[in-house]
């Protein structure tokens, strides 16, 4: 197994062919229209299903109809595209086909542009489709989690008949580092494990009729569907929650971060190391389930948490609700396309280092608010 | 003896595209070759004297660059009357 | 050289509806004639300040930074039903979409067909250049069997990506349509006719005769891969058979509109 120099979308591309990806459906959008390209040319060279859509939203019902079958299937887009498919997933959730979605997240809201962002996390965390549904969230921030987490991606998703969703932004989207490709395999379906599911769409030799809905025109089914839903969640919240911690052991300070953010705020945690301060990262794999219990093992250790993310405030949010009274949290993002440096997060860490919070009584997104304008102030447009 | 004509370029548009040098029928633009605009580009010049105003290169041009002029043909006759009458 | 002698006048310049602003698309493409049409007939007609631009999202999706007069944006493909809400608040307001192959052909196909069937009073500027080209050069809907892009690499597979779509035939059997043409800009004589069709089309808006559209075959020389002046032969030799110029829908009240020029 070769170390190659990789860029991210088609890491993510060439991991998924190589564990045997049956069908790939998209549409063009940056910045993960690359993914797109490479399919195009690979799945064709390997004969497997390959077909650009006329948008997202037939491309997420052609995921639909393939994932009927039995097929490994995946799509990806980013922002707007996203938001298209999210009737689809629903729909897709309801059924309990497995699929692997990519999304690629860049700033909004509306069309935004092509930067990196991290703000579609309440999309996709607490469901942008309609109804009580679930899906596993794995946010890689190097090229090698990307490869290793499509990887387990598809697994998962086939493993609990779910969606499953590999969430990164578009600076992992277009990266280049080294990583190592899992071995290649064939098709999914040609396989010589591959048995058709049981509950596969695929004519109904040998069998009586399959059929996959998500309508139930009786409330009570429809309801024990949500409870069969829910129960599968929790017993997965138990044993798919993914996380790594560093520099934890004595940390007073805990920054917790996900995909790039994470990844630039450890270069800002070991920078602190080194003057002396007590301070950790929290950096999720996992965004759902979310590691909950973990953090909250954290909460009696620590003077404050400070949430990093490029959006306004979202996993900031669940992270409050998690540690609740217990712990100060506070925020650093910046959104829009705009990536935050380690410079600015050594700052706030200073800040909170050598601050006392008996009296503290701001409400730590108004105090970002601000002391992100007097920032701003400093620096030149188009950053 | 056709209409004379002249042609002005806003530098500042032209992206040396060669869209109007290829479409000139009388062949008198040309990309320069001693300079640059802002952006990096060679921009088209006139020249030669065969501009006759016919504005293909005008209406083939992507950046609404070109000026055309055309010479005054009345005036043109009225001179060369004066110059008879002398 | 010399100038010919002191009493020149202007017989072309610049519009200047068009702003001041060097536009970011690649040397040689036709968007900028397009543009400049639209700049032109709207000063001709003295409707600039009566005008609603709907732009789209493609290398187009700046449009609204090159013509001077009030504009929307509007997500990948929706334009025309954009444009519907505009015009159907607005109906004394000329209202146009500016869209390219992918946003009208392919993502946005149900919005632009059922525009065309509600016989909306609104006037649609398609710019067809066979890829996508703001994303890089995918196949578009439009794409020529064969045609090479950055998601056909090994041309476009008829068997498996089927065959391309003639929007203007194809509205052109709506009962709502009023006035559906396909012009070309790849030379001074074909862009003299398409702007004649850009001022009929207005005009048919106008007059509140339904439904217009121009379809204009356009280059597109970084994604095809050669310069521009190739692009224009590219163009005639590979999107004119498959897209032939003409006159698709002409209703007889918009047959007896003369336009000069």
């Amino acid at each position: 197994m070769t170390r190659e120099l990789l860029k991210g979308n088609l890491a993510i591309a060439e991991t998924a062919i190589r564990v045997g990806l049956d069908a790939y459906f998209g549409y063009p959008i940056t910045p993960q229209t690359e993914l797109l390209e490479w399919m195009s040319r690979r799945m064709v060279e390997e004969e497997r299903v390959f077909l650009q859509a006329e948008s997202e939203l037939a491309a997420i019902n052609m995921v639909y109809g393939a994932a009927c079958t039995g097929a490994r299937v995946m799509t990806s887009s980013s922002g707007p595209g996203i938001s298209l498919m999210m009737e689809g997933i629903s729909y897709i959730a309801a059924t309990e086909v497995p699929f692997v979605l990519v999304d690629v997240m860049r700033a909004g809201p509306g069309l935004g542009n092509i930067d990196a962002a991290q703000s579609d996390y309440n999309q996709i965390i607490h469901g942008g489709g309609h109804g009580d549904y679930h899906q596993i969230v794995l946010a890689p921030s190097t090229i090698q989690e990307s490869i290793d987490y499509t990887v387990l991606a598809f697994d998962l998703a086939e493993k609990y008949r779910m969606v499953t969703v590999v969430l990164i932004d578009g600076i992992i989207g277009q990266m280049m580092e080294p990583g190592i490709l899992p071995e290649m395999k064939p098709a999914r379906t040609k396989q010589p494990d591959w048995i058709p599911p049981k509950w596969a769409v695929r004519g109904k030799e040998g069998h009586d009729r399959h059929l996959l809905t998500s309508i139930h025109m009786s409330p009570t089914l429809e309801e024990g569907l949500n409870l069969r839903l829910l129960k599968q969640w929790r017993e997965i919240r138990l044993k798919e929650t993914r996380y790594k911690e560093y520099y934890l052991d004595d940390a007073e300070i805990v920054v917790v971060g996900f995909g790039t953010a994470g990844r630039v705020a450890l270069s800002a945690v070991r920078t602190a190391r080194s003057y002396g301060i007590k301070v950790g990262l929290f950096r999720p794999i996992s965004l759902r389930p979310f590691p909950e219990e973990a953090l909250e093992k954290l909460v009696d250790q620590t003077k404050a948490f400070l949430v990093v993310e490029m959006n306004t405030g979202q996993m900031y949010k669940d992270i409050k609700k998690i540690v609740s009274n217990q712990s100060r949290v506070e925020f650093y993002g910046r959104v829009g396309g705009v990536i935050p440096f380690p410079d600015e997060i050594l700052s706030e860490i200073r800040r909170i280092s050598s601050m006392s919070y008996q009296s503290e009584n701001i409400d730590p997104i108004d105090a970002w608010i601000q002391r992100l304008e007097d920032i701003r102030k400093t620096e030149a447009v188009g950053r | 003896m056709p209409v004379k004509g002249w042609i002005e370029v806003d530098e500042v548009y032209c992206k040396a595209c060669e869209l109007c040098v290829n479409a000139c029928p009388a062949e008198v633009l040309e990309i320069s070759k001693d300079r640059l605009n802002p952006t990096g580009y060679h921009p088209v010049q006139l020249v030669g004297n065969g501009c006759t105003s016919c504005m293909i290169c005008a209406i083939i041009c992507p950046e609404a660059a070109i000026t055309v002029f055309r010479e005054n043909v009345l005036s043109r006759e009225k001179k060369a009357e004066t110059e008879v009458n002398h | 050289m010399d100038i010919p002698n002191t009493n020149l006048q202007v017989v072309y310049q610049r519009p200047d509806v068009l702003t001041k602003v060097v536009s970011h698309y690649c040397p040689g493409c036709t968007h900028g004639i397009a543009h400049r049409l639209i700049a032109e007939v709207l000063n001709e007609l003295n409707i600039v300040n009566n005008t609603i631009g709907v732009a789209s999202v493609g290398c187009s999706i700046f449009s609204y930074n090159y013509i001077d007069i009030d504009f929307t944006e509007a997500p990948h493909g929706r334009a025309p039903a954009m444009a519907t809400g505009v015009k159907r608040m607005l109906p004394d307001k000329i209202v146009f979409t500016y869209q390219g192959d992918g946003d009208l052909a392919s993502i946005g196909m149900g919005e632009i067909i059922h525009a065309a069937g509600r016989g909306e009073n609104i006037t649609v500027f398609f710019i067809n250049n066979a890829n996508y080209g703001m994303t890089g050069g995918q196949m578009a809907p439009t794409s020529v069997p064969g045609q090479k892009t950055t998601s056909s690499p090994f041309g476009r597979d008829v068997k498996t990506a089927g065959y391309p779509i003639q929007v203007s035939e194809l509205l052109s059997h709506l009962e709502g349509t009023s006035y559906i043409v396909r012009r070309s800009l790849h030379d001074s004589a074909n862009i003299r006719k398409a702007k004649k069709a850009i001022r009929t089309a207005i005009e048919v808006q106008m007059r509140c005769l339904g439904f217009s559209m121009v379809e204009l075959l356009s280059t597109c020389p970084t994604n095809w891969g050669v310069n521009p002046c190739e692009a224009q032969d590219w163009l005639v030799e590979n999107l004119i058979p498959v897209y032939p110029i003409g006159d698709y829908k002409v209703i007889p009240e918009v047959a007896e509109i003369r336009v000069k020029g």
